[in-house]
């Protein structure tokens, strides 16, 4: 059997934390398999997640760290166990959560109400950086100006700079997200199922843009997302849950079912995944794609203006549909056409691909 | 949150590219093939998107096309050189069969139309690995099985080609009882089922080293299509070997005594199977396979994909192929067959040893993967240990968690029935890490070797 190894051999009788042998096991670890007591749980998930901090350096002393917070699972979690460890470890960091309004009426409400508990529970201070002060429009807005035919590409842009132009505007040293280890591997497996070698290099990377304004790094990278819910439900977190309803991407449902299922058979799948990610043999000048940054507002762009600026152009001089779809050629216009009557579902679906946990 | 890295937006247009894709598959419908534009096109109904554009003709032409232009641009057969080729009864291997034969008998004809017969004709081989010892259950399967690959193997025209059945316990030793029962305690010792399977492969390459070495091949043709090779690109991934992958799924792999080569890495699966159909060419499926591992697992979910997308596998492929292949993903250029076939082996030995600027690769015993250094630092640690600690630190880490049993005394079993060829491997590499940090402080080192001092 795979990975039963845990089970085999065990003596009858009444069982045990397998690791502090004192207290009754009451859940069994999925990173491991092993039966272990909720005390030790937590122990060895925040000692994990600190051990993953010390070994890779990231975080120095007296440093300002935004943690994206969406008030989903992932970055509740994040919050509140970097908000213990600081203070247990003396990491000397000066935490905040950072949140982005998109400005969706009604949208947004709920999570951020969460987010807005967070800041009481674990005493950190809460920023909210919305998309107008960010971009100068809210979402609704745009969609106003542009009707919900093309929001799919805004969002996309604009979520995707959001939280980074939010840490710069707040002048920050750093910038944590909530991915987790599933997440990872899913992009490990994606990149090569598409073929996107440069991207592949850097997936697995934990902290990316060091060569940028702002550093963003994932304390989660080996934390498996099955155990951050389990922390969750334990610990009684306060979170909002969304639960992520994917773009219309078939495969990468796939990938994630695909992921769920090696899980299962083999919980030690993701991390291998993981591991393959880091130790693929690729050559340097692969890896650092020429990146230019972006004339208008210096962030990273491969060409003269990044994407966003190039759209806010259109929506600040009243030609909304500039930028759109253009470098990709002209299959946008067609797409449109063929999923016409699913446009109003569609827009809700991309909306909502916003509500996932940064 | 995953959403995030990549958004909707890709997604999309991933989409739309495809949808693109298979506009150009329903519009042909003149019942002439598109390439020569004379003939009426063939029909196989199998879903494939190219159905119904090529002649017979045209549609055998490409493929073979595929598997010449990949045997000469990496210089897998040349004249001098006697091949042999891995034969399971699939339709891959048969095809591989097949084309090799092809070649065979054009260079045949080649050589008797030549005035001075300079150019020899390659010599051909056929190899079947016997798994009856580790499948018993299939016994009268796999005698029918040999019967039919005899059959098979005798009726294609001359020249005329040996028929090796090895049965996968050689590796073990030649007295056969004893070797077979090796075989079945060493299967039996390992836990994880895909680590099982995983294991009964690198044996049966083993053997088919072995045979092809005893018997005087310098080559062996193995026939992993397209489709194969994308389900390895991602079981590999899954086990975390992604530092060895990019050694396997090159046309060349030379770290082996026999080089092996892959002459059909650029065919899909459908078009091996068409051919099959088109040529009459009857194939054998044992079911020797698990249905519930790690590898069975990956195959649903690319056929999966492969459905959502006929040219996923070929992307997977190319995402693979951009990785940095190793010193020994090529033919050693030493190989010349005026040279006796022992002296050739040394020399090749060499050669990939010490060749230039590549480092010194270090392999794992079991898989014969080579080692990512960071995986393989704790090997000092290890001095004067049981053997079976040894051969701990010399397995690469995919090996250690899904073959190597996980206490001493059960790894210490293991370790006695593996084969001498696995064993010996793992004294060598100790030898070679050695060598390795030598290398490392040899400045301050004042003799050529400490041993000499008494
Ligand atoms: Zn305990
Ligand atoms: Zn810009
Ligand atoms: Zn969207
Ligand atoms: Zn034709
Ligand atoms: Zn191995």
């Amino acid at each position: 059997m795979e990975a039963g190894e845990a089970k085999s051999k065990k003596p009858r009788g009444p069982r045990l934390c397998c690791i502090c042998n004192q207290r009754r096991p009451v859940l069994k670890r999925p990173k491991t398999l092993q039966q272990i007591c909720r005390e030790c749980f937590y122990e060895v998930f925040e000692e994990e997640i600190h051990q993953v901090i010390v070994k890779n350096r990231l975080f120095k002393s007296g440093e300002r760290v935004a943690i994206g917070a969406s008030g989903g699972k992932d970055s509740t979690v994040l919050a509140y166990v970097l908000s213990e460890l600081n203070r247990r470890h003396n990491y000397g960091l000066d935490l905040f959560l950072l949140s982005i309004d998109e400005g969706i009426t009604g949208y947004r409400d709920d999570s951020l109400e969460t987010v807005k508990r967070n800041e009481v529970q674990y005493g950190l201070p809460l920023q909210i950086v919305s998309y107008k002060d960010l971009y100068g429009w809210t979402m609704d807005e745009i969609v106003k100006m542009i009707g919900l035919k093309n929001n799919c590409t805004f969002c996309g842009v604009f979520r995707r700079q959001a939280l980074d132009r939010g840490a710069a505007l707040l002048k920050v040293d750093k910038l944590v997200t909530g991915h987790n280890a599933d997440d990872i591997a899913e992009t490990v497996l994606l990149n090569i199922l598409r073929g996107d070698i440069a991207r592949l290099s850097r997936c697995t990377s934990i902290t990316t843009g060091e060569d940028g304004p702002i550093p963003r790094c994932k304390p989660f990278k080996y934390t498996y997302e099955k155990e951050i819910v389990m922390y969750a439900y334990f610990k009684k977190l306060d979170y909002f849950s969304t639960e992520c309803i994917y773009s219309p991407n078939a495969y990468r449902g796939f990938a994630r079912e695909f992921i769920k299922d090696l899980e299962r058979l083999r919980p030690r799948a993701i991390l291998d995944i993981i591991k393959s990610g880091e130790d693929f043999r690729i050559a340097t000048t692969t890896k650092m794609p020429e990146q230019g940054t972006c004339e208008r507002c210096g962030y990273i762009s491969s060409q003269k203006w990044c994407k966003a600026c190039v759209l806010l152009e259109g929506l600040n001089r009243g030609l909304p549909k500039m930028g759109i779809g253009r470098p990709r050629g002209n299959l946008n216009g067609d797409h449109k056409k063929v999923t016409k009557a699913g446009a109003t579902a569609k827009s809700i679906e991309s909306k909502q691909c916003g509500s996932l946990d940064f | 949150m995953a959403c995030n890295s990549s958004g909707c937006e890709s997604g999309c247009y991933d989409r739309e590219k495809e949808n693109g894709n298979n506009v150009d598959g329903g519009v042909n419908q003149e019942s002439v093939c598109v390439k020569c534009k004379c003939n009426e096109p063939m029909t196989f109904g199998d879903g494939g998107s190219d159905d119904g554009r090529f002649c017979t003709d045209c549609f055998r032409n490409n493929v073979f096309g595929k598997f010449r232009l990949a045997v000469t641009s990496h210089a897998m057969i040349t004249p001098s050189d006697n091949v042999l080729v891995a034969f399971s009864g699939g339709s891959s291997s048969r095809v591989a069969l097949q084309f090799v034969h092809e070649l065979q008998i054009k260079a045949l004809k080649n050589y008797e139309a030549s005035r001075d017969r300079s150019l020899p004709v390659f010599g051909v081989g056929v190899a079947f690995v016997d798994e009856t010892a580790a499948f018993p259950t299939l016994s009268k399967e796999m005698i029918d099985a040999i019967e039919w690959i005899r059959s098979t193997v005798s009726s294609l025209s001359p020249p005329a080609k040996d028929l090796h059945v090895v049965p996968i316990e050689s590796v073990f030793g030649s007295d056969s009882l004893e070797a077979r029962d090796k075989l079945v305690k060493l299967l039996d010792s390992v836990a994880d089922d895909t680590g099982k399977e995983d294991l009964l492969q690198h044996l049966k390459m083993l053997s088919l080293q072995k045979v092809a070495s005893e018997n005087g091949y310098n080559r062996l043709v193995v026939g992993s299509c397209t489709s194969r090779i994308a389900s390895h690109v991602l079981t590999a991934t899954v086990k975390g070997r992604g530092y060895s992958l990019s050694a396997d799924i090159q046309h060349v792999d030379a770290r082996w005594k026999v080089p092996i080569v892959l002459p059909l890495r650029d065919c899909v699966r459908q078009e091996i199977t068409r051919l099959c159909v088109l040529d009459g060419l009857k194939t054998v499926e044992l079911a020797c396979r698990s249905q519930c591992g790690i590898n069975d697992l990956v195959s649903s979910f690319v056929a999966v994909l492969q459905e959502e997308n006929p040219s996923r596998e070929c992307t997977i492929v190319r995402t693979a192929a951009k990785l940095t292949p190793f010193y020994f993903n090529k033919i050693p250029e030493t190989d010349d067959s005026n040279v006796p076939l022992a002296t050739q082996r040394r020399l090749k030995r060499f050669n990939l040893k010490y060749d230039g600027s590549m480092t010194t690769e270090a392999f794992c015993p079991i898989c014969n993967g080579p080692l990512n250094r960071s995986d393989s630092s704790d090997l000092d640690t290890f001095e004067d240990c049981h053997e079976s600690d040894v051969l701990y630190a010399a397995c690469c880490s995919s090996c250690r968690f899904q073959i190597l049993p996980q206490d001493g005394s059960s790894l210490e079993q293991f370790s006695s029935f593996l084969p001498d060829n696995m064993i010996s491997q793992v004294k060598h590499q100790k030898v070679d890490s050695q060598a390795y940090l030598r290398e490392k402080i040899k400045d301050c080192l004042l003799l050529d070797n400490e041993d000499e001092v008494v």
